[in-house]
């Protein structure tokens, strides 16, 4: 007898693929009624799709940037609440094996997200910062071997479907606003009082509802490297390139879309242009430089893993921010362009065409770390930052 | 050399403690330094001292402290002499 048919493909991408197929069922509803995407997170879940970042020793698959970001690609095809959800938790957990395998509590922690495939949520917003992610106002208290914490969250993402939360505060009650630390806690060791509700245009299934939270926990579990550092090697990058690879994967679900739309007509009415045609061909183009660049964003992070002075440099962060621009900008005229191919189509909900969820979804690229806050970063750095003439490096 | 970075420091860092509290090994982004302050700070030193910060000093290392300033600044000068 032949088994091998029944034992499913364990690839990365078959993994993905799978957990793709359930979050489409449930796409429109999750938007609809901007309710947490369940089922999705359930298969990532069930494909023990949690852990994979993490380091083989500590209960992982070791899986590299580029792998997940295919993964976002994948799922954002899908479901984009479902593929921000799954790359914020694997954003946080980027941190943890960054810079929190040389820690005992956190090795331990990363065996559990393994083990019981944990979701972990971020906290680093909060009220009266300026969306400044860089600055706290609120203070850990460390006692004895006890740490306490009290935030005004104003978004937490998926908070209330966390198993933990990673959440950023100052270092001490008399430390500077830039002086923090990011500190992990279980479910059980903080509350949740709900101040926000999330009712936004798009990216509804995210549920980044605002919270005061509440938590107390062993001293340990605050992670032993300052946050700066945190921030600059481990979370602006894998932030700016795994939502960049999920906004593709929109774009590019948009662009299937619609090129299926214009071949539908061309078949029709063979020996005649589809009036659509030619901006399909705009559409590649587009979508050829927003993909290259991510890729080369990937590579240059990769690179610059093993060095961590370059992963601390100017260079690298004009690069990292350069990502997060263009492909947030790039998305959505090709999004744009998908609707008008696919006309009254595309505008209707509930047509195989539809691309109002898309639209909606792909705007909050340009918001979530706001392109004008990154661009005056960006300027300010070009202050002294030359740069690169050459086409090669 | 000191002397002068600690002047700069004190104009363009932004920093909320005065600066002569500040030890020259001290974390000057944990005493409260911006990205926004220290680029203003690479600015001054740039004028100051008539050179230009190469792409590969420009890190976070380079500037973490008085002394790593010092450093940074003195290895542009004297590669200058040399060249």
């Amino acid at each position: 007898m032949d088994l091998s048919a029944k034992v499913a493909d364990q690839s990365l991408k078959a993994r993905a693929t799978r957990v793709a197929a359930i979050a489409a069922v449930y796409a429109d509803e999750v938007d609809k009624a901007g309710r947490f995407p369940a089922e999705a997170i359930d298969a990532l879940k069930s494909e023990r799709l949690m852990g994979i970042q993490i380091p083989v020793d500590c209960g992982g698959e070791g899986r590299s940037t580029s792998e997940i970001a295919e993964l976002c690609t994948i799922i954002a095809q899908s479901c984009a609440a479902s593929a921000m959800i799954f790359a914020m938790h694997q954003i946080k957990v980027s941190s943890l094996v960054s810079h929190g395998v040389d820690a005992g509590w956190h090795r331990t922690f990363m065996q559990k997200i393994c083990s019981e495939q944990l979701l972990i949520g971020s906290a680093t917003t909060e009220g009266g910062i300026g969306g400044n992610l860089r600055n706290s106002i609120c203070a850990i208290e460390v006692e004895g071997d006890r740490c306490r914490l009290e935030k005004d969250a104003t978004v937490i993402s998926y908070g209330k479907h966390a198993d933990a939360i990673l959440i950023t505060s100052r270092s001490h009650k008399d430390a500077p606003p830039t002086d923090q630390v990011m500190t992990a806690f279980l479910k059980d060791q903080y509350t949740l009082e709900q101040t926000h509700v999330w009712d936004t245009l798009g990216m509804r299934g995210t549920c980044s509802d605002g919270f005061l939270f509440k938590g107390e926990a062993p001293a340990e579990q605050i992670l032993p490297k300052p946050f700066a550092e945190i921030a600059a090697q481990s979370m602006l990058a894998s932030s700016h390139l795994l939502w960049s690879a999920l906004w593709y994967g929109i774009a590019v679900d948009a662009f299937t879309k619609a090129q299926t739309f214009v071949r539908a007509a061309a078949r029709k009415a063979p020996g005649t242009t589809p009036p659509g045609l030619v901006h399909l061909a705009e559409m590649s183009s587009q979508l050829q430089v927003i993909r290259s660049n991510i890729k080369a964003g990937l590579g240059s992070y990769e690179q610059a893993l093993n060095d961590p002075d370059k992963l601390s440099s100017m260079g690298f962060a004009v690069a990292m921010n350069n990502v997060k621009i263009a492909s947030s900008e790039m998305i959505l005229p090709v999004i744009h362009q998908a609707l008008r191919i696919c006309g009254i189509m595309g505008y209707k909900n509930g047509t195989p065409f539809s691309l109002g969820r898309h639209l909606r979804d792909a705007h909050s690229a340009e918001l979530m770390i706001s392109n004008d806050r990154i661009l005056g970063n960006t300027s300010t750095m070009l202050l002294v930052h030359k740069q690169e003439t050459g086409l090669l490096g | 050399m000191n002397e002068t970075i600690r002047t700069l420091l004190a104009k363009l860092g932004g920093l909320p403690v005065a600066v002569d509290t500040i030890t020259d090994n001290a974390d000057l982004y944990a005493v409260g330094l911006s990205s926004f302050a220290s680029v203003q700070l690479m600015l001054g030193l740039e004028e100051t001292f008539d050179m230009e910060f190469p792409d590969h000093l420009l890190n976070r290392k380079s500037f973490a402290s008085i002394a790593a300033i010092e450093t940074t600044v003195q290895s542009i000068l004297e590669d200058r002499k040399v060249a």
